[in-house]
């Protein structure tokens, strides 16, 4: 071959050929602070464009197949269901603008708003009846939030006794759609927020066939925004949608999100002003610290210690007492972690879940295992006597994670310091591994991690009863079953709220069934001219219907 | 020739086969599920999930049926990017990461070769042990360490090149450079010392007493000769270059393969695993395999007719 040829032709056209194959996003963003002299018409307000972050990309954005937030936060910004979470988490009617219930809450009929979806077909009620159905055919991975829905044959389709078509769903007309549940449910209205409920466009769906909702143009938006465009492992694009009913409240013209998948790289960008808000781990905390945008902010999750109840020490609550009163969680947050979590005495964590007359939950029941070591060492030797030992070596199985391994070595430490005689040992696996000897039952503690279902203190207190595929330690005391049978479906929601209170004390007061250690936090870096950005605790993580701006 | 690069090209699909065995028996001995919210299934749930994909069914059955699959071009669909075929995220994510390779081991080979000539030239002086520190250095500190320095003072304090993020071809730069990092150290280590060992070589001597003049010797007759050895290196280093862009593309935002393969290792994402390893392999084993017969055509001692010439 001429190599001169070669090096003319072949190489330059290779290059050019694989510089085509690179997908450059040049979205030439620009932050809300590179953006400041961009105000419209000059009248000095800002231009109501953001660039927000995200770890990874999108995994799927057909919302009947969703399993993670970071498809959830996206499908809640650009879609509307029956019912939305609002700027208090409190849910408020959305795509439905009447709900009539039946006398006995068996039968919920819904009238729908007028709302289009953006290729200009109104939704309907049937879309409703036709996404529920697809749920429950292609065994959605949150298939079972129908279930907890309460929603008629659910159950038994989930569990292949029926067919997706016996769904307890119904569309009256275009307008009106029928729901009908096994049972009264109080969690009803607020399960109905989250993505697995949202309406797919039959027509549109099936026109699509395996190409649905894998690009922006393969997805149907009906929501606050607009999903522009998407770019896979770089990120996506929101706007305004102009059509939406609400469209008055929202503020912001453009939203977009940015994959960034390393923390460092993530703080130097929003120092270059190339993105208004990042997560920081903690090892990036102390360095950030002291700067404008830096927020800690409560998140949903909690991390608590399992007992195995079959343990012939740990089933003595007087041992499971002085454990969980042993540790000093102020230290864990505040010295160990540093990363905005924060010391949890209860089961429900702080901040996300009030009351029918507007208090939070922690608030109600207060500290409930906050202990000093004097009590801790009192119940330690009080255990003791009981079980006939003068000490006690155990293990706890907990994941690899450097956030675990740093919990379970202060354990060990205060365990071991605070309780004479006590000999904490470590195992630690893989995540997956970690959960299989959960569900096993094969372990003395375990580490344990829990994020809520919906937004609701049930989410953290139904599955202590027994049989519950989360209990995983052979915990059971009829009481709380029982009190877990009323509340589920106890329509008076004031009395509903004492009762979660009292499943806790239960839980906790009564059993010390588990030891909580601490409410997850997470570190932000935000741009202090972003207002209103709404967080909430389950399901997606955020809205921007509400967003500015200033 | 032929029957020589037959062997090979045989030998290779039966190494690629061997991989692929072993992949899906080790990954079998993973645990946990590739379903991602596996904390909060019932048994029943998860048997039913099971059933629908198939993980229900005696290893061996899989096997066969994935070994049949891929016979036929299919390499699955992924868990964890529901819909999305594991050939569509190879194909989409392996132009970044070729990029971003293919241009550091081009800057690292240009680099390592300036630097391995100057110091064998003028061996013993300054130059020559900058150089040499400069390649320890490379050797020994990993590139990820560079890519942070050079995020941090090339990026956010003279912001010369973008910080991060994929938006054009200067974005392609500092990962090119981060990973060509232990190539320019490996390159120019090697030359360094092939150069030295070919200036004290008789036929130099010769050359320099015909009269030639000294560039004429070092062009024609050091360099050329001191360059052979070095496409050996470019196979592995390729090879190296592949592993690195697994931290690299992270650091950078490049939206490449690397990443999606630690991903889809974490979320136990079974047919991408085996997807990006096969794809991987493929690559390394097709490296390989032109590297020999590259060195074949650039060295007349080389005899690919297996020597029965001899």
């Amino acid at each position: 071959m001429d190599t001169k040829w070669v090096k003319r032709f072949m190489l330059p056209a290779a290059a050019m050929l694989m510089l085509a194959g690179c997908n450059f996003s040049d979205s030439g963003g620009k932050s809300s602070e590179g953006s400041d002299k961009e105000g419209a018409e000059g009248d000095g307000s800002k231009a109501q464009t953001i660039i927000l972050s995200e770890s990874s990309d999108i995994p799927t954005m057909d919302s009947t197949k969703a399993h993670d937030a970071i498809a959830f936060n996206v499908l809640n910004n650009i879609n509307e269901g029956l019912y939305r979470q609002n700027e208090s988490n409190d849910v408020e009617l959305a795509g439905a603008e009447k709900h009539d219930k039946s006398d006995d809450e068996i039968t919920h009929t819904f009238t729908l708003r007028d709302q289009k979806w953006s290729n200009g077909d109104p939704v309907t009620a049937h879309d409703y009846e036709y996404s529920w159905k697809r749920v429950m055919r292609e065994a959605g991975p949150y298939n079972y939030m129908l279930v907890t829905a309460g929603i008629k044959n659910a159950e038994k389709i989930m569990n292949e006794e029926a067919d997706a078509d016996e769904l307890g769903i119904k569309a009256i007309d275009d307008k009106t759609l029928e729901v009908t549940l096994e049972a009264p449910n109080p969690l009803f209205e607020t399960l109905l927020a989250f993505a697995t409920f949202l309406p797919q466009n039959e027509k549109f769906v099936e026109e699509q066939g395996d190409q649905y909702a894998l690009e922006a143009e393969n997805v149907l938006s009906n929501g606050p925004f607009k999903f522009t465009s998407w770019q896979q492992e770089q990120g996506w694009t929101l706007e305004k949608n102009e059509d939406y009913w609400d469209a008055d409240s929202v503020k912001i013209d453009k939203a977009e999100f940015l994959v960034i998948k390393d923390p460092q790289s993530g703080a130097n960008l929003y120092e270059t002003n190339k993105v208004d808000r990042v997560k920081l781990t903690s090892s990036l905390v102390d360095q950030y610290k002291d700067n404008d945008g830096f927020t800690n902010e409560k998140a949903s999750g909690t991390v608590f210690l399992r007992f195995n109840h079959n343990n012939e020490a740990l089933a003595n609550v007087n041992i499971r007492r002085a454990i969980t009163e042993a540790i000093d969680r102020e230290g864990l947050t505040d010295v160990i972690l540093k990363d905005g979590s924060v010391p949890l005495y209860g089961a429900v964590p702080e901040g996300f879940y009030t009351s029918p007359e507007g208090t939070d939950f922690r608030e109600l029941n207060g500290d409930v295992t906050k202990g000093t070591p004097e009590e801790a060492k009192e119940a330690w030797e009080k255990g003791l006597k009981e079980i006939g030992a003068d000490s006690l070596t155990v293990s706890i199985n907990m994941a690899d994670t450097d956030e675990m391994k740093k919990v379970g070595e202060y354990l060990q430490a205060q365990l071991e310091d605070n309780l004479p005689g006590f000999k904490l040992e470590l195992k630690a696996v893989p995540f997956a591994q970690r959960l299989e000897i959960e569900k096993a039952i094969e372990y003395d503690l375990s580490l344990s991690t829990w994020g809520p279902d919906y937004a609701d203190p049930m989410t953290y207190l139904d599955m202590w009863v027994k049989g519950s595929s989360a209990n995983r330690m052979d915990y059971h005391n009829p009481k709380l079953d029982e009190l877990v049978a009323d509340a589920r479906t106890d329509t008076d929601l004031s009395h509903r709220y004492e009762t979660l209170l009292e499943i806790e004390k239960v839980l906790l007061e009564e059993d010390a069934a588990i030891a909580p250690l601490y409410q997850r936090g997470n570190s932000y870096l935000t741009r202090p001219s972003i207002k209103n950005l709404v967080i909430h605790p389950a399901g997606a993580d955020i809205s921007l219907k509400w967003t500015s701006v200033e | 020739m032929k029957s020589y690069l037959l062997k090979r090209f045989l030998y290779s699909v039966i190494t690629l086969f061997i991989i692929v065995s072993a992949t899906f028996l080790l990954m079998q001995l993973l645990p946990g599920t590739p379903y991602s919210n596996a904390e909060k299934l019932t048994e029943s749930q998860r048997a039913i999930l099971d059933a629908k994909y198939g993980l229900d069914k005696p290893v061996a059955v899989q096997y066969i049926t994935y070994i049949g699959n891929l016979l036929q071009g299919d390499l699955g669909y992924s868990f964890q990017y529901q819909g999305r075929t594991v050939m569509s995220m190879i194909g989409d994510r392996v132009g970044p990461s070729a990029f971003i390779g293919l241009q550091g081991l081009v800057f690292g080979t240009i680099i390592g070769l300036i630097l391995g000539i100057v110091s064998a030239l003028r061996h013993n002086t300054w130059l020559d042990y900058t150089s040499v520190t400069l390649a320890v250095l490379g050797m020994s500190i990993p590139s990820f360490v560079f890519a942070a320095l050079m995020q941090y003072y090339i990026g956010v304090k003279l912001g010369w090149l973008p910080v991060a993020l994929w938006e054009n071809y200067w974005s392609t730069i500092m990962p090119s450079l981060a990973l060509s990092v232990t190539v320019t150290a490996t390159v120019a280590r090697f030359i360094r010392s092939e150069m030295l060992e070919v200036l004290g070589q008789d036929y130099v001597t010769t050359a320099r007493a015909k009269g030639l003049n000294e560039s004429g010797v070092i062009w024609k007759h050091v360099i050329r000769n001191a360059l052979i050895p070095v496409v050996t290196m470019l196979g592995p280093l390729a090879v190296s270059i592949m592993t690195g862009t697994l931290v690299i593309e992270k650091i950078f935002g490049v939206p490449g393969l690397g990443e999606q393969f630690t991903l889809s290792i974490l979320v136990l994402d079974y047919s991408v695993i085996m997807g990006i390893t096969l794809f991987y392999s493929a690559l390394f084993i097709a490296v390989v395999f032109i590297v020999d017969v590259l060195y074949g055509f650039l060295d007349p001692r080389i005899d690919l007719k297996g020597g029965s010439q001899a």
